[in-house]
């Protein structure tokens, strides 16, 4: 018994207890059965026996281990009919099956007890042939004293477990209470099936529910006996729900069990080695969380092993440890659980995540030329996404760290991941204890009340007065709020859901929940913010299941319904999130920009009447100012000579789809010059404002070709245009841009 | 339901939509209750119009004149739950006023006429011809399966 995870133990201990129990019976029909036996009987048996001598020898119970081996070798003659069931034999077998038993009640020191006369006695019937023939005397062997620990009560085999150790153990005798624990679990757990737990769960969330109104109605009436009454039911149908959640309970080493095996497996097939370590296998989470966390938990080890650490000659050579070491923690922080995986491995390729990023056209050069080392870590959550170089039957078969991330954030959990070059990788987890109860926001808009789940709560923003109108700005019709100087963009529910769009008056009150949605942060503005509430999840029907913005149901303590807002649903359907989740790549928040943004001088343009873009100057060759009557046509394109060159021309006002103020009246036009792989082209725009130095903090990531997104300068919200995308589309012109152009 | 043949074919929970009379198989049948509060589901296929709580289980509504292609119910006009069973838990059905229940013989069954319209004709199973009108048999698991054919 070395690190063996005890609830295998306590599994093995339930098990066997089961088999056994039958083995008896089964032998005494044999012993019926002298003149042939049923062999389908004693193949029941021998399975059974075999089975607790697999498991046992898997668990490095040895002496358990062997006496299940000579009885099975018994039961093998009898199933072969080399051997008569006489009561000899049936006998010797019968005894074997109590001592089995005897040293499942004493587990931990099975190993020490002496199972030799069983042994001997079995080993005797297989070497006397004439046991075929056999006399039904008793024999010797009815003379067998029970050791101490057989047939005892389990406070003596405990007493035993402090007297009667040899030096290997002593290390489990340190936790000899706990051990005591093990064997009584025999006598007090029962095997539940899971639907019967589900079913009591729902009904426990029922109560809830009816205790929440009761609690409504009780306030209400001021009676104060159905008061101390109604709170005496509150407090007990509060223990009672969190006693049945507990039942669902299964602490993550369950999940965790396999991993070992996996390591060692992956290890050999890679050619690595590789240790695992695990902490906090004791963390609990509920049963439906642990199915849904262990696809992507292997996944996560299995890439680790096969990606993350290095063969041992590389590790050698740079004077780490040969063996790789691969830690899998869990914990609680915050009434959530943290898992980490983390490797003292490579860390990851960044450039090679670079360069694979731009060639699968994930993200732009420019925008990678940007980026933090950390964020660039992150691309590896993109789907299409995947490094491995070679597909192995390791990793590498379609399912992607992005379906990491989805299955986690599905469950109401987020994925972090950092990495050190040549030092190692953490991945960190953080998931919900439950999905079956879970604190939530109510809000109310048009009428309908939503819940929203706190897990993907910010913060509360109310604007009153003249702050209603002043303080929301626009971004080409799209509404965005100014939170501590970030931009932050605004989802009206109203117009999400398509309820009383007509009906929008201004209001003197607008409240704003702040939510976090992948990374992204967007302001949703509600009607009315209710209260925070314990809420019991309840799932969509079948007729709601493709309706993205809704999460689930739940009853309100006022007996009716509400939706659950599924905020990630809500973040695609007003497309703050664009199914690409390429503008998360800009790093919204911010955080890691702005200690140490670059500061880069920026050329402000303007366009149209209040509009103003951005183009960093680094872009731009020249300014210049251009008759109009040089500008020719050339495939449907305005072109200039300029410099005994062809010059196309990008009218970028109509090209990005926003207004022109220029009129016929202007004998000249305004154009920056960029060249880019020794081409040239003409961007006309209406006006140069001004060129300022600003350190880039990008807010507000545009989901509108030709522009990166959004920056306050000089307290006016502008657009920063993305030179390299621009050419991009003209070199494969859209549609839609031909015709802008033309 | 005296014998197991009697209940399985020709028992029929009936009802009014639009003047029309149909039924379903009654086995499916869980209750049917007066019109219940429901909350509304902004973005939800066209003919699920609500939930209703139902003694703490969310039971999804659905407008069978909506299903069935038929014109509104007129205002101030309050449908009846026709509460099925179903794998995916109960689902309501809003229809205008409740029938008996119906014992119909297999020789007076038809399938549905050809001229029926194609989106309300997958619905229908076929009609009884009783004495003064025609009983629309609907196949219940079609119905409220409302995303297979949205109109």
């Amino acid at each position: 018994m070395s690190i063996e995870d005890d609830e295998l133990i306590k599994d093995f201990i339930v098990e066997s207890q089961e088999h056994l129990s039958d083995v008896e019976s089964q032998l005494l029909t044999l012993e019926t059965q002298q003149d042939g036996v049923d062999v389908a009987l004693v193949n029941k048996v021998f399975r059974a026996v075999h089975s607790i001598k697999g498991a046992a020898g898997f668990l490095g119970f040895e002496v358990l281990e062997s006496l299940a081996h000579r009885g099975e070798e018994v039961l093998n003659r009898l199933r072969n009919n080399e051997m008569r069931p006489t009561s000899l034999v049936i006998n010797t077998l019968l005894k074997a099956t109590d001592r089995l038993k005897g040293l499942l009640d004493s587990l931990e020191t099975s190993n020490e007890q002496d199972v030799t006369e069983h042994i001997v006695a079995l080993e005797r019937l297989l070497n006397d042939q004439s046991s075929v023939a056999a006399e039904p005397e008793d024999g010797p062997i009815i003379e067998t004293h029970e050791t101490p620990a057989t047939k005892t009560a389990s406070t003596k085999t405990t007493s035993e477990v402090s007297i009667g150790h040899s030096p290997q153990e002593t290390e489990s005798i340190g936790s000899a209470i706990h051990d005591a624990a093990i064997v009584s679990a025999v006598d007090s757990t029962i095997r539940v099936d899971v639907s019967l737990l589900d079913t009591l769960m729902t009904r426990v969330g029922e109560l809830v529910l009816a205790r929440n109104q009761i609690m409504q109605f009780t306030s209400e009436l001021g009676n104060t006996d159905l008061l101390r009454t109604t709170q005496r039911l509150n407090l007990i149908t509060t223990e009672l729900q969190e006693g049945v959640m507990k039942t669902r309970m299964q602490p993550i080493g369950n999940v965790w069990s396999k991993f070992p095996r996996l390591v060692r497996d992956l290890a050999v097939i890679c050619g690595k080695e590789v240790r695992i370590e695990m902490e906090g296998k004791e963390t609990e989470l509920d049963k439906t969380i642990i199915e849904a966390i262990k696809d992507p938990l292997t996944h996560l080890v299995r890439n680790t092993v096969d990606h993350g650490i290095e063969k041992p000659e590389v590790r050698r050579s740079i004077g780490k440890p040969v063996e790789g070491c691969l830690t899998v923690r869990a914990f609680h922080e915050g009434g959530q659980v943290i898992i980490d995986i983390s490797d003292d491995g490579a860390g990851l390729n960044l450039d090679r995540i670079r360069s694979k990023a731009i060639e699968k056209g994930l993200v732009s050069q420019e925008q990678i030329a940007r980026m933090q080392e950390q964020e660039i870590a992150q691309l590896i959550f993109l789907p299409g996404f995947s490094t491995a170089e070679k597909v192995s039957n390791v990793s590498g078969r379609g399912v992607g760290m992005d379906v990491v991330k989805t299955n986690i954030e599905k469950i109401g959990g987020s994925v972090d991941l950092q990495t050190r070059p040549g030092q190692g990788t953490t991945v960190k987890i953080k998931i919900p204890l439950t999905l079956a109860i879970i604190p939530a926001l109510i809000v109310t808009s048009a009428g309908n009340r939503f819940a929203i789940p706190q897990v993907n709560l910010l913060e509360l923003v109310r604007l009153e007065g003249e702050q209603t109108t002043k303080s929301i700005e626009r971004i080409q019709g799209a509404p965005v709020y100014r939170l501590r100087g970030r931009l932050l963009p605004l989802v009206y529910l109203r117009n999400v859901l398509k309820t009383n769009v007509e009906n929008e008056t201004p209001q003197d009150v607008i409240n704003i929940v702040i939510l976090r949605a992948d990374d992204r942060q967007f302001g949703l503005v509600v009607d009315r913010i209710n209260d925070t509430e314990e809420i019991v999840v309840k799932p969509l029907s079948k007729q709601l299941k493709g309706v993205a913005v809704y999460s689930g149901t739940t009853i309100m303590g006022d007996g009716k319904v509400a939706l659950i807002l599924d905020v990630l649903g809500l973040a695609y359907a007003s497309q703050v999130i664009s199914k690409m989740r390429d503008g998360a790549l800009i790093d919204p928040s911010g955080r890691a920009k702005e200690s140490d943004g670059e500061p880069q001088t920026l050329i402000i343009l303007g366009t149209g009447t209040s509009r103003r873009l951005a183009l960093p100057i680094s872009q731009v060759a020249r300014l210049e100012k251009i008759s109009k009557a040089s500008v020719e046509f050339a495939d449907h394109q305005e072109v200039v000579q300029y410099r005994g060159k062809i010059l196309p021309l990008i009218r970028l006002a109509s090209f990005l789809g926003l207004e022109s103020k220029e009129t016929a009246e202007d004998e000249l036009l305004n154009v920056v010059v960029y060249n880019e792989n020794q081409r040239s082209f003409g961007l006309v725009i209406d006006k140069i404002i001004d060129i300022v130095e600003t350190s880039l903090q990008l807010n507000h990531p545009s989901t509108r070709e030709g522009l990166l997104g959004s920056v306050v300068i000089h307290d006016r919200v502008t657009d920063l245009v993305d030179l390299p995308a621009i050419i991009r589309m003209i070199d494969c012109p859209l549609p839609r841009h031909l015709t802008a152009n033309v | 339901m005296s014998t197991a043949i009697q209940s399985r074919a020709s028992q029929l929970c009936t009802f009014y939509l639009d003047n029309q009379m149909f039924g379903i198989d009654v086995q499916s049948v869980q209750e049917v209750i007066r019109y219940q509060q429901m909350t509304d589901i902004p973005l939800a296929p066209d003919s699920v119009c609500g939930l209703i709580n139902l003694r703490g289980q969310i039971v999804t509504a659905i407008e069978l004149r909506k299903r069935l292609g038929l014109p509104n119910r007129p205002e101030g006009q309050l449908p009846m739950n026709v509460v099925v069973r179903s794998d995916d838990g109960a689902v309501s059905l809003l229809v205008d006023q409740i029938g008996d229940v119906q014992e119909s013989d297999e020789e007076n069954f038809e399938p549905p006429p050809e001229t029926l319209r194609g989106s309300t004709r997958q619905l229908i199973r076929g009609a009884y011809k009783m004495k003064d009108r025609l009983l629309l048999v609907l196949d219940t698991e079609k119905v409220i399966d409302v995303t297979s054919n949205v109109e």
